[in-house]
């Protein structure tokens, strides 16, 4: 899966269930101020990111994750990793 | 026959009410159903093909909440809580209660409910596929445990009062009704929303319908539900949700509500015995102390809404009980599940909602498919056709499994 897959892919999750408004998506925008996620956003984050990509993120991959570029340079490494 | 003499504490009123069933998802479309003795029961194919007996069921649409509520509020929220939530907001509305009004004063909820079928069944299903908690998300603990509805409404309303949820089986929401009446009667509480609501799905009834006793399918499903009849044969599921906002008399004339009904009495009884099986005396205990606590006269009780589901031991014993407690006296009685189906843990609040509809309006829906009584079915005054008459007063009956039984009495405040 390339970047610009999976940031399509991500995207689109992020409009369908977490239900933001695409506009506010943007590569240097604050991940968690942006989709407001409490602890129990998370769970639902990584459950939705699993259902695209089969990777699973874990509390140490959102700790390097600040903005949306970084939601998507974590999972694409780990992709690469999985398809590795 | 003399009246009993009523303790007073705290008059209890109700001051909204919200319905969304297989008759109709608002008050007015409910009245109009209750009065032309229609039918929400359909076949469902699905069933069938699922492995059920019958494939009869009542039809509920399911509310869409996307614009009302939340992605957050709503993961949380399983079948019943959508139709919960659609009759809550009804009943709020109807009473005029505001959010301004739920922050500024302590509202209570005690809600019936005992099941969350579908819910469960949806978690255990990813589980055996990903084998990892992790992915369940994280509504499925708030939409699988029985108290889903009172979690979720209460969490959604800010409410600070009372809340829990009453697992009666199939009197779980006359209870929760009775239980906010006691709740308010004795100063505990000003304002509790009270109600039950049931999924529908057929996850929720397969197990029920394991047992034999459901109505075996008909070509004409509005004909297969025929409680008190000589020839009925089981129930049809069904379900939805029903809210009563109940209050004392005190809090609702300080800010000016429309009072509804009063309600008088709550008699409660366990039948002491099988699992499944009801008796005479559990029913005609509850009834009995409902009415004792109401002070009436048995003849001032000029209804009795029914519990009778259509099963032929159920039906029968209900039939004695009443002939038992109401003597020479003969209230016009009629089951409104011949045109809802069983609606389980709803029921008793549902059926609160459609007996007071009819008094508002001055008649008593059909005992539809009631054609022939048997022997103990013919002592008592089943309605067959519309009643076009006035009353100010019913009772209204909801037993379940484990023998758990309930009677309300309430009254048209004059």
């Amino acid at each position: 899966m390339s970047i610009e897959e999976i940031i399509e892919n991500v995207n689109e999750i992020l409009v369908d269930e977490f239900e933001v408004d695409i506009d506010t998506i943007t590569p240097d925008a604050n991940l968690r101020e942006t989709l407001n996620l409490d602890s129990l956003d998370y769970v639902d984050l990584v459950v939705s990111i699993e259902s695209i990509s089969g990777v699973k993120l874990g509390e140490a991959d959102f700790k390097e994750i600040v903005t949306f570029q970084d939601f998507y340079q974590v999972l694409f490494s780990k992709v690469q990793q999985k398809e590795a | 026959m003399e009246g009993f003499i009523r303790n007073i504490k705290q008059r209890v009123v109700i001051t909204g009410m919200g319905i969304h069933s297989c008759i109709g998802t608002s008050l007015d479309e409910v009245t109009e159903s209750l009065r032309a003795g229609k039918s929400g029961i359909i076949f469902d194919e699905a069933r069938k093909e699922f492995g059920y007996q019958s494939g009869l069921t009542g039809y509920v649409p399911l509310p869409d909440l996307k614009k009302a509520l939340s992605r957050r509020e709503r993961i949380s929220m399983g079948e019943e809580s959508y139709y919960a939530y659609a009759a809550t907001m009804q009943a709020l509305e109807q009473a005029k209660i505001d959010s301004d009004f739920l922050s500024a004063r302590e509202v209570g909820i005690i809600y019936g409910n005992d099941s969350t079928g579908q819910s469960v069944k949806e978690a255990a299903d990813i589980m055996r596929e990903k084998k990892d908690t992790a992915l369940i998300g994280s509504g499925s603990i708030f939409k699988s445990m029985n108290s889903t509805i009172t979690m979720n409404l209460s969490t959604i309303l800010k409410l600070r009062g009372v809340n829990f949820t009453v697992s009666g089986a199939c009197a779980s929401g006359s209870h929760s009704i009775g239980l906010g009446f006691m709740m308010i009667q004795n100063g505990l509480q000003d304002c509790i929303i009270c109600g039950g609501a049931q999924e529908t799905n057929m996850f929720a009834f397969s197990s029920f319908d394991g047992l034999g006793v459901f109505a075996p399918d008909n070509q004409d499903p509005t004909k297969a539900c025929r409680p008190f009849d000589a020839n009925r044969n089981g129930l049809i599921p069904s379900g939805g949700g029903a809210t009563l906002i109940l209050e004392s008399l005190e809090s609702a004339l300080q800010r000016g509500a429309h009072i509804i009904a009063e309600v008088l009495g709550y008699g409660f009884s366990s039948n002491g015995g099988h699992i499944s099986t009801p008796n005479v005396d559990g029913p005609s205990t509850a009834m009995l102390r409902a009415l004792q606590q109401s002070g009436v006269n048995f003849e001032d009780v000029k209804y009795v809404n029914a519990h009778a589901t259509s099963t032929p031991v159920g039906d029968g014993n209900e039939a004695e009980a009443i002939a038992e407690v109401f003597g020479n006296h003969k209230p016009f009685v009629s089951s409104t599940k011949s045109m809802t189906g069983h609606e389980c843990w709803m029921a008793g609040a549902s059926e609160t909602i459609y007996s007071i509809l009819m008094m508002q309006s001055g008649f008593i829906a059909p005992n539809i498919n009631f054609e022939t009584p048997d022997e103990q079915t013919e002592k008592i005054n089943i309605v067959r056709q519309t009643e076009n008459v006035e009353f100010d007063l019913f009772l209204t009956n909801s037993f379940g499994f484990g023998g758990t039984n309930s009677a309300l009495v309430i009254k048209k405040h004059l």
